[in-house]
């Protein structure tokens, strides 16, 4: 895991994000969110006003957004939670960020499946780009972080850039989708590979065969 | 009452308790971390690890596991022990082998399990993790690498102390525990996580590499920073206390000590008073015991002498002084040094009567002019327990931060004599209800209104199961206070009387916050043990013993007698304060009638039976209320103002004086310190 830090709490940070409040769109959001939870265990909500306290400060600093002391203090005091309770579960889940990240969060997975069908073609295309992990880029379009297992071993390697999964890679086809992000389209998600929709086997099914077309009854068959 | 089996021995267990408990019960030691019997159950050290049948075939954590009927638990079998030397090798993966330089050495729980439970040698040689030191304020110190991450820091903030500032960070390997931003806890119990910790991730800052816990001699006593009368254990070496660890005693601390009972002990050696000093010329100059006998000798008090007690002073100094001035022929005594005139005439209504564990099961409690958190930590621990178990607290007087969920009535006790409908609705349908009376309140005459309000909600009564409960309680803030009412430290008009009747000689046992100006032409003697106001005042300084320095009984606010011990000798010409009056009344040619500390505690206990016996003294009934007490409007103000400052050993103490300045008044030392 990498190493995970919140933002030094810096006078700076406090001018900065020290006034965060809900946008209108999200003030009206929050009561549904912590109306799903039974009376007097408001703070379940914890886990999704984090992320919607994310996606706000990524909407005011167009990135994917992450979160600081004051919006993680500002979180506590919306659900009157002690704030290192809420600075717990946003260390706790990577998909928090404690640090600022750019406008894409590219997420290579490393791990052995994504490994072995080639994601060190992966990130070598994301460091020719200028990306490092755990930095933004220079262009401020980039960060980058090595990640493990995401469950998409079906269909390695695979990539997460803020809320999309990009999976059967190739350094050719990564590089299309980054030029597509950059320029500001949101190229198709999911598998990469010509002819593949999901992750169902390449050229047709490898077994059950027969259940293809229609039901059928394998037990005399054991 | 389930039945079970632990090692073949059948013991029946209380309902609801868990297999470690029952394990305990049959006399077997179960090792563990993350367990303690006065936190929530956590489960993560997996140290407690016993074979459980009927149930899977792997070894089960004890603390969290329920004990039923009909089970049989193992101990020790193979499966057992091997579980636990591969709980303790996983455990001693991240631990540093840096036992020799660690103060947890000699005391620690890791220490003794390895050696108890462990394989003896390590199996691995990657490399250990290695967590950077977490700022925690100035009483504790942090080595986070040997942390093991039982947790009972964070559940002790949240569920005792109530302040929720220590927490776990990051998941895993990398997980942390760490203050919020690393700032100093900011309550009065952050010490004993100190005690908590198994390992020396958390050891205390002030006590750093002083000392090893088997060179130090352990004394029996008891705190004197606050009237809860906290049963401590006073760790010295050679003439010096080194610390004050609390010992365990449910009735009046559990096993919790204040910040300031705790670390106030390193002012004992600081602006000691170690040898007499009289005033010359209007400064004060070194004499011998003669010349300060002489000095006093010289004033011819005869029955003009009076005794003025402050609030760490013990019964049998409070006696011999009362029967020196006796015997010289006058009864002026007063220990309120504030100017407090309450009417103590009836013990049990200035009495703490629920008694500590009592206040917990209350069920509605109103708190008149007392800031609990600061007044009585520990006591602010049991009201927290209260509310949690569903007490409806309300507090009249000055907005001050709880720990649990209270409702302000406002700053004035005249709100007494009108209190809401809702307050007087769940007082009076309480089944326990309890009134907290504090000196902020008595300083403005709540009592006599308060005496009248309890006769109103019926506060004593009889509960269904036939025990007796008393809701009144007067909550005091210094541990001479019950001691020196019973022993008649009390005028009706309080110190305004002494000042009247204008004494030629006044007795000061370490009386610091008298307004020594109302006493311009007395002859001041001050007893004590430290350079501070009341020495400043004095006219003949006679040095004292601190309560360490002596054995001695104190009285707690719930009228609780306990006895403390000696654990040093008082420095240099400093003597124990009785022996001081017996040579004094000698060199006043009285007899006070006795020459040994025996002799002495035997007349004090023949005069008040209740000091000789240990536990709560019996004061009898509540007064019946006079009919015209109303509450006059009154602001209240809370008499503390620092609360590590409070007294003349706190003043003295270095790690008070940071911690005040510090925590309370904010400034940064932090940086400075390391």
């Amino acid at each position: 895991m990498a190493d995970r830090a919140p933002a030094p709490d810096t006078p700076e940070l406090r001018a900065r994000w020290g006034d965060f409040a809900w946008t209108e769109a999200n003030a009206a959001e929050v009561p549904k969110i912590v109306a799903r939870y039974p009376p007097g265990r408001q703070r379940s909500a914890v886990m999704p006003l984090l992320d919607l306290a994310q996606r706000q400060v990524g909407a005011e600093t167009n990135t994917q957004g992450w979160l600081p002391i004051p919006v993680i203090e500002f979180v506590a005091r919306e659900l009157g939670m002690p704030a290192i309770r809420v600075l717990e579960v946003a260390s706790f889940y990577t998909m928090y960020n404690l640090s600022p990240v750019g406008r894409f969060h590219v997420q290579v997975c490393g791990t052995t499946p994504c490994m072995l069908r080639g994601s060190d073609d992966i990130l070598a295309a994301c460091t020719k780009r200028g990306m490092s992990k755990g930095h933004i880029s220079d262009d401020g379009l980039w960060s980058l972080t090595e990640v493990e297992c995401m469950g998409n071993c079906a269909s390695a390697p695979m990539v997460q850039i803020n809320d999309d999964n990009y999976e059967d890679l190739t350094a050719e086809t990564f590089d299309k989708i980054l030029d597509g992000l950059a320029v500001g389209g949101r190229p198709k998600p999911g598998t990469q590979a010509p002819g593949r929709h999901t992750v169902e086997p390449l050229g047709g099914p490898t077994t059950l065969r027969e259940m293809v077309s229609a039901n059928h009854d394998y037990r005399g068959e054991w | 009452m389930p039945k079970v089996t632990v090692d073949g021995i059948e013991i029946d267990v209380p309902t609801g308790a868990t297999v470690l408990q029952a394990c305990e019960l049959a006399g077997k030691e179960i090792p563990r971390f993350c367990y303690h019997e006065r936190l929530s159950i956590a489960g993560n050290c997996r140290m407690c690890l016993v074979e459980v049948k009927p149930g899977p075939p792997k070894p089960q954590a004890s603390c969290a596991l329920p004990a039923a009927e009909g089970q049989a638990i193992f101990t020790a079998t193979p499966m057992v022990q091997k579980a636990r030397e591969g709980v303790m090798e996983f455990l001693l993966i991240n631990h540093p082998l840096d036992c020799p330089i660690c103060d947890q050495g000699g005391e620690c729980d890791l220490q003794d399990q390895a050696m108890a439970y462990g394989r003896g040698a390590s199996r691995y040689d990657e490399n250990k993790r290695a967590v950077t030191e977490k700022y925690m304020g100035p009483l504790i110190k942090t080595a986070m690498t040997r942390c093991i991450h039982c947790t009972r820091c964070v559940r002790f903030s949240e569920e005792i102390a109530g302040v929720d500032e220590i927490g776990a960070l990051y998941r895993g390997e990398a997980m942390q525990i760490t203050s919020y931003l690393e700032k100093a806890v900011q309550h009065e119990l952050s010490a004993n996580v100190v005690d908590l910790c198994p390992v020396g991730a958390l050891t205390s800052k002030p006590y750093a590499f002083e000392a090893r816990p088997w060179e130090l001699k352990k004394t029996l006593s008891i705190d004197v920073s606050d009237a809860v009368g906290s049963n401590i254990r006073i760790d010295s070496r050679g003439r010096e206390v080194l610390r004050a660890l609390p010992r365990i005693n449910d009735d009046v601390n559990e096993e919790w000590l204040s910040d300031k009972g705790r670390h106030c002990v390193d002012g004992l050696t600081r602006r000691r008073l170690d040898r007499p000093w009289i005033r010359q010329k209007g400064k004060l100059v070194e004499a011998t015991w003669d010349e300060a006998f002489g000095v006093i000798a010289k004033a011819k008090p005869g029955a003009s002498i009076a005794a003025v007690a402050g609030d760490l002073v013990d019964c049998e100094t409070l006696f011999a002084a009362k029967k020196l001035v006796g015997a010289l022929g006058s009864t002026l005594l007063e220990g309120r040094q504030t100017g407090l005139d309450y009417d103590a005439t009836n013990l049990a209504a200035v009495n703490f009567n629920s008694t500590f564990a009592g206040i917990e099961t209350a069920d509605a409690i109103l708190i008149v002019g007392s800031m609990v958190r600061w007044e009585a930590p520990l006591i602010n621990v049991r009201l927290r327990k209260a509310a949690k178990r569903g007490a409806k607290v309300f507090v009249v007087g000055p907005h001050w931060e709880t720990t649990f969920a209270a409702e302000f009535l406002g700053d004035d006790v005249g709100v007494l004599g009108d209190l809401p409908e809702h307050v007087s609705e769940a007082m009076a349908s309480a089944r326990r209800p309890a009134v907290i009376l504090g000196g902020g309140g008595l300083a403005k005459g709540a009592l006599a209104p308060l005496l009248a309000l309890a006769s109103e909600w019926n506060l004593v009564r009889e509960l269904e199961d036939g025990a007796k409960w008393n809701g009144f309680n007067v909550l005091h803030m210094a541990a001479s206070r019950m001691g020196g009412l019973m022993l008649g430290y009390a005028k009706k008009g309080g110190i305004a009387d002494i000042a009247k009747a204008s004494p030629k000689v006044v007795l000061a046992l370490g009386a610091d916050e008298v307004d020594w100006s109302a006493f311009g032409s007395s002859l001041k003697v001050y007893i004590g043990h430290h350079g501070d106001k009341g020495a400043h005042a004095a006219d003949v300084i006679l040095p004292g013993a601190a309560w360490t320095e002596k054995a001695g009984t104190f009285v707690n606010t719930e009228g609780r007698v306990q006895f403390a011990e000696k654990a040093v000798f008082a420095p240099g010409d400093a003597r124990e304060d009785w022996t001081i009056l017996r040579a004094l009344a000698d060199a006043l040619g009285v007899s006070v009638g006795f020459d040994t500390f025996e002799a002495l505690r035997a007349a004090m206990v023949a005069e008040v039976p209740a000091l000789g016996r240990e536990g709560l003294a019996n004061y009898g009934a509540l007064p019946k209320p006079k009919k015209a007490a109303k509450a006059k409007a009154a602001q209240i103000g809370y008499p503390i103002k620092d609360f590590y400052l409070t007294n003349a050993i706190c003043r003295a103490s270095p790690t008070m004086q940071r911690c005040s300045a510090e925590l309370l008044h904010g400034e940064d030392l932090a940086e400075a310190a390391e």
